[in-house]
């Protein structure tokens, strides 16, 4: 395990030096001049050079990747153009909003997709079994925005049962985290019936069919926990999703977390905001992944670490 | 070949998905001669006396936008867009990730193993937010839109094709073929890629749902494809602020999303289990 911790740990390192380099570069594709950018229009010729040098950029290419990094490692993220703050301290701040969004995000799909799933698997081939997969598919290929600005016009306006936006309460929560749980849930409804379809082919449950359980025993008993085990390693890796989801789903709803940082900030296209949010999104989805590894091992021991 | 249409033919929801992917091709080919109006025309009898969008009518069967243009033939000419952005997007990037899957698992030792650490980076990049910082650094039109998908979207692809590709040149075939003294280039392309042609399909099938989508979620963050060209995404990103008032500007871009998203999802699945017998029956 030890060894298995450090190569994985290793590994996720280096990917986020991978992420760091592309940042990095992508920040030089930008046609505006960032000096220009924080200087303002009426700045001297004198005060660009000197704001060019405070921020090292007549240096050569590899020592601002150094110092770009190191400065990453520090937790600087850099500052924004438009808002003049730091990049570290706006995610920061915005950084809770989007995690309850996510907490929220993942009980929905646990909660659609695994009963969902269960019970399309015991009815394997009949009709209620093709229905749940149409909507399961249909969940997957449903974009976020479509999906949440339907739940706010049905739920929020006609009925007036939640809040049309804002952050604060429950009723808040609902709407935007059903909304980035709907696709997931699609996924965890196929993955749960394909999982629990195999483990009913088991010859323990057979044996519990034998010994003359209720089938309602058999399944969500005896073969659910087996069946569960490897949905649980994949919450890990809903993040990336949750990331990109999050951008959407926060502009719709006005929920003050780092994706609606990052979609102002494209309004005005304020890059280091932009980047920021990716190098955090990619930190946390390099960890998810890691999370999973880990996990995975732990839950179920017959997977094995290599 | 024969047998496998019928086979698709039993799999009702394959065919399902095949006749809608039937339809949106062919609405997308057939716009000007579908639409009631020209998309860009703003008429003055398609906003009310108060000037807000008239909802759907006779004379308008799907209501009309903020500027009083005619929601239905926008959304017929929004086809050809997402059509475009989805064949030309999306084949670049299974070119771009057949060749690199391929001559990853095919070269294999370092070569091999670096291209793929490659691929994990690119995966742990969240796609929207790489596609936005692209997009958002290059001034969108619907070729950098489509530049941007493709860069975003090689990267499963490439994965998938790799580790077939590393399974078949273990083969005695493929031995038996260098013996012979054939080349690597006709190993790769005579030999390895005609037995990747379907998962190829496959995947460029269920790639061209995550392609419609991705447009369309570029297009209603506002850094999609530039406007008066008209797409679904960008018809929800305009009358986003009117929606409660006008929801058919929502709703029928938002069907028509979800319907090409879900036909070509339909149809990819169908070909996986047509095509890759050991998935069938999952």
């Amino acid at each position: 395990m030890g060894r298995y911790l450090i190569r994985r740990l290793a590994a996720a390192l280096l990917i986020l030096l991978g992420v760091t380099a592309i940042t990095f570069t992508l920040s030089f594709l930008i046609p505006a001049d960032p000096v220009r950018m924080i200087a303002g229009r009426s700045a001297t010729p004198e005060t660009i050079e000197s704001i060019r040098h405070q921020l090292g950029l007549d240096r050569p290419v590899y020592e601002q990747y150094a110092s770009y990094v190191l400065r990453l490692a520090q937790g600087d993220l850099g500052r924004s153009y438009v808002q003049k703050t730091e990049v570290g301290t706006l995610i920061w701040s915005r950084l809770p909003a989007t995690l309850l969004l996510m907490a929220g995000a993942i009980f929905f799909e646990l909660a659609i997709g695994i009963p969902a799933g269960i019970y399309a698997a015991t009815k394997r081939g009949r009709r209620s079994d093709r229905g749940i997969m149409i909507l399961s598919f249909a969940g997957v290929s449903a974009p976020q925005f479509v999906v949440g600005l339907l739940l706010l016009y049905i739920f929020a306006y006609r009925f007036g049962w939640f809040p049309m936006s804002g952050y604060g309460t429950l009723g808040h929560l609902i709407l935007p985290a059903l909304t980035l749980g709907i696709a997931g849930g699609g996924w965890y409804s196929r993955m749960m019936r394909s999982s629990m379809i195999e483990v009913l082919r088991q010859d323990y449950v057979r044996t519990a069919r034998a010994k003359g359980l209720a089938e309602r025993s058999v399944v969500l008993v005896h073969a659910l926990r087996n069946a569960i085990l490897p949905i649980t390693a994949m919450i890990g890796l809903d993040i990336g999703l949750f990331m990109s989801g999050a951008v959407v789903v926060e502009s719709v709803f006005g929920w003050p977390g780092i994706g609606q940082l990052a979609w102002q900030a494209i309004q005005r296209l304020d890059i280091p905001i932009i980047m920021g949010v990716t190098l955090v999104a990619a930190a946390a989805i390099v960890v998810g992944n890691l999370l999973a590894d880990l996990i995975a091992p732990l839950v179920d021991p017959r997977v094995r670490l290599r | 070949m024969a047998s496998i249409f019928k086979r698709i033919a039993r799999d009702r929801l394959g065919l399902a998905g095949i006749v809608i992917v039937a339809l949106f091709v062919a609405a997308a080919l057939a716009a000007p001669w579908l639409a009631p109006y020209d998309p860009n025309e703003q008429f003055f009898e398609g906003l009310t006396l108060e000037g807000s969008p008239k909802p759907p009518s006779l004379e308008f069967l799907l209501g009309t936008d903020l500027l009083g243009r005619d929601l239905l033939s926008r959304l017929l000419y929004g086809a050809r867009t997402s059509l475009v952005i989805g064949v030309v997007a999306n084949g670049a990037a299974v070119i771009i990730g057949t060749l690199l899957g391929l001559i990853a698992g095919y070269a294999g030792g370092w070569l091999g193993s670096a291209m793929m650490r490659f691929t994990d980076l690119m995966m742990a990049f969240p796609a929207l937010l790489l596609a936005i910082a692209l997009a958002a650094i290059f001034a969108p039109s619907l070729w950098i839109v489509a530049m941007v998908i493709a860069l975003v979207n090689w990267v499963q692809i490439a994965r998938v094709i790799y580790t077939e590709t590393r399974t078949l040149t273990t083969r005695e075939y493929i031995e038996a073929s260098r013996a012979l003294g054939a080349g690597h280039a006709r190993i790769v392309f005579v030999h390895l890629l005609p037995h990747l042609v379907p998962t190829i399909l496959v995947w460029a099938t269920l790639g061209i749902a995550t392609t419609v989508l991705l447009e369309a979620t570029l297009s209603f963050l506002g850094i999609g494809v530039r406007p008066p060209t008209p797409s679904w995404g960008g018809i929800i990103f305009e009358s986003q602020s009117y929606f409660l008032s006008a929801p058919w500007l929502v709703f029928f871009p938002g069907i028509a999303i979800m319907l090409a998203a879900l036909a070509f999802n339909l149809m990819g699945d169908a070909l996986r289990d047509v095509l890759d017998p050991t998935q069938r029956g999952r």
